[in-house]
């Protein structure tokens, strides 16, 4: 399997507490993987030491975009980290409010676009053409998340789903290779939550783009992805395909707190 | 029942108000006759006035509210003037007219008051860009601006270029002291980088106002040439004139060129940075740059109209770089509408107009401005022409099917 995400025993220590202790994960391509795990357990830590929110405290993060060489972006900037291919939702929603669902997309697209303010005051025609691109561009995704209908409309007018799905159209603006999904599911209702696994199932096939996602919804978790790792108290305590970790007892006690002295 | 308990509201303010007064407006001691007054008449004003005052307060408050929860998708009389060509095409044919003409029907008194405001138009349009769209409450605006004023007078002074040399050099250096106010303040957001620039703002004016030999202290800088008509020369009456249509053009400039760059890829990183910073980047927006670029375009507005303005008074001095300048530059961009165009240049004309033409009300003239913001600032916090964002279209049914 090619790896595109390889993360070797990174912790992530505030003051006292590791909130992310000597994990290990990796991704492979075309891959759908689960975080899971209790609150509090780190995975939306882990979430921001990859994409260059928090420096690890220890560890290395490598990452190898298709048809490039093997790059660690431990501390690497947050924006530099996302030019290399890895755009990520937020657990709570994270739109820009006051601009429109497209020129949220289009802000996506600003890594892979260059005009500067001469070519905004002139309004060349290389710059107009980079626009132009820039726009069919963000529509296009905007079809594939079913959001065209509401291009001009502000972002914080949207339903809750919508927004959900925004989020994600934003994300892969960014052209991505690996997305990262903190919770998408979170709040929605099961109609809700099936339509985003189809389009999670699609960005995967069609788009050939690996998905890391934290999620709460077990039916989700179990039905998509291929692989799932456990945290718990920032520690990894398991990892394996849907079936292996339903059958985990260790995830089970972890779940259900069959003896809660054990990591206290 | 409703307005039973509003009148009831109002009526308990009114003795509130009465009695808080009581002894400041009622009770005067007579002190040469040795005598109290009881001026029972005041008591009776304050009374009704504060009543009415409070009525009308909750009135508009309420009203506010109602439209608040009611419009949704309606848009407001301001927009609808902007955005229906049946309206705002013959307003822009009359006010182009009208500006045209300006200097011809009125005395230059009245031509340097506009040129004056057309100044703040720009400088307005120039912070805009800072704290509209970029989000960076910059408090200390006017340095930028007494970086272009004293740029002009000290080159003119040592070297003798004239205007049209000095401008985009005004520019250019409040451009780099725009970047160098920069760099330290890249990890600053909110208050504290309001602070932080405040205190830049001082700094220059004190150095200005202090380092004699540089820049003659507190007595300025005199004899600073008008700008130059292609080696003509004007008497002060045409180039009065001169500068109004300077400013006209400039100003015409300035809203074509932001006009743009709201809607560019640059103007957009703006707005995304002024929305959420963290996220912003993690859309791969370089934070760094795209706050470099802002504060750097801002100062060189501040640094343009600051080769104007030593150009237009023919002296500089530090007194004329004070936090009440920022000020007066910030409460354009925030009672006009952050981010709006037309906002700012309305506000910018009642900003600076209005003290001058309220000099009929004398001592209270300030007091009335005070007011107006007060209030302003209550009922519509958005600004008076809040910015509204592209709209794009698309044929729909053609590129879903792709």
């Amino acid at each position: 399997m090619n790896e595109l995400l390889e993360i070797n025993n990174l912790s992530m220590v505030f003051g006292g507490l590791r909130a992310v202790d000597a994990v290990d994960l990796n991704v492979g391509q075309k891959e759908i993987v689960a975080l899971i795990g209790p609150n509090g357990a780190g995975k939306t830590t882990l979430f921001n030491c990859i994409t260059g929110i928090y420096v690890p405290t220890a560890g290395e993060i490598f990452v190898v975009p298709p048809g490039k060489k093997k790059k660690r972006i431990n501390g690497m900037q947050i924006n530099k980290v996302t030019e290399l291919g890895i755009a990520r939702t937020f657990q709570n929603i994270r739109l820009f409010p006051s601009m429109t669902v497209l020129e949220n997309v289009m802000i996506g697209r600003h890594c892979r676009s260059h005009a500067g303010v001469f070519g905004a005051a002139v309004r060349d025609s290389s710059t107009k053409r980079e626009e132009q691109a820039m726009i069919d561009f963000s529509y296009q995704i905007l079809v594939k998340v079913e959001l065209d209908g509401q291009v001009n409309e502000m972002a914080k007018n949207l339903p809750y789903g919508a927004q959900r799905r925004l989020e994600i159209a934003r994300a892969m603006a960014t052209e991505p290779f690996l997305l990262l999904l903190d919770e998408p599911a979170a709040g929605m209702n099961p109609s809700e939550t099936y339509e985003l696994k189809e389009l999670i199932d699609r960005i995967r096939n069609e788009e050939g783009i690996s998905v890391l996602m934290i999620e709460h919804d077990m039916k989700m978790v179990m039905g998509i992805s291929d692989r799932i790792f456990v945290l718990d108290y920032g520690e990894k305590i398991a990892e394996g395909t849907p079936e292996e970790i339903r059958e985990n007892p260790i995830v089970i006690k972890a779940y259900l707190g069959e003896d809660f002295s054990v990591n206290a | 029942m409703k307005a039973a308990s509003e009148l009831k509201k109002s009526l308990v303010v009114s003795l509130w108000f009465m009695f808080l007064t009581f002894p400041i407006m009622v009770i005067r001691v007579n002190t040469i006759e040795k005598i109290v007054e009881w001026r029972w008449r005041n008591m009776f004003f304050i009374g009704i006035g504060s009543f009415f005052f409070s009525f009308v307060w909750r009135y508009l408050l309420e009203r506010k509210q109602k439209q608040a929860d009611s419009r949704k998708g309606s848009r407001s009389w301001g927009q609808l003037i902007l955005e229906e060509p049946k309206f705002y095409k013959p307003a822009l044919v009359i006010i182009a007219l009208f500006t045209l003409v300006f200097p011809f029907i009125f005395s230059s008194y009245q031509t340097n008051i506009m040129i004056t405001a057309l100044m703040y138009v720009m400088l307005g349009l120039g912070l805009n860009i800072v704290v509209g769209l970029a989000g960076l409450l910059d408090l200390g605006y006017v340095a930028f601006y007494a970086v272009g004023a004293y740029s002009y007078a000290l080159i003119n002074y040592h070297f003798g270029l004239g205007f049209w040399t000095v401008l985009p050099v005004g520019a250019l250096l409040a451009a780099i002291f725009g970047i160098l106010l920069g760099f330290p303040v890249l990890r600053l957001r909110g208050d504290y980088l309001a602070i932080v620039t405040l205190g830049f703002g001082e700094i220059i004016r004190l150095i200005l106002e202090n380092w004699n030999k540089f820049s003659f202290g507190p007595s300025g800088i005199a004899h600073i040439p008008r700008p130059g008509f292609f080696g003509v020369s004007l008497n002060l009456n045409e180039s009065i004139i001169y500068l109004y249509y300077l400013m006209i053009l400039f100003c015409l400039l300035t809203i074509f060129i932001i006009n743009r760059l709201q809607d560019s890829r640059i103007g957009r990183a703006w707005i995304a940075l002024r929305e959420d910073e963290v996220v912003c980047q993690a859309m791969g927006i370089d934070k760094t740059k795209t706050k470099l670029t802002a504060f750097a375009l801002g100062a060189t507005w501040a640094g343009m109209v600051g080769v104007i303005f030593a150009a237009k008074t023919t002296f500089v001095n530090p007194a004329s770089f004070t936090f009440l300048e920022s000020a007066m530059i910030l409460s354009i961009v925030v009672l006009g509408g952050m981010g709006s165009i037309v906002g700012v240049f309305i506000a910018a004309m009642i900003l600076i107009l209005s003290p001058e033409y309220l000099r009929a009300f004398s001592n209270y003239r300030m007091l009335l401005f005070g007011a107006v913001m007060v209030l302003m600032m209550v009922f519509r916090p958005q600004g008076i022409v809040p910015n509204v964002r592209r709209t794009y279209k698309f044929r729909t049914p053609e590129k879903t099917n792709r």
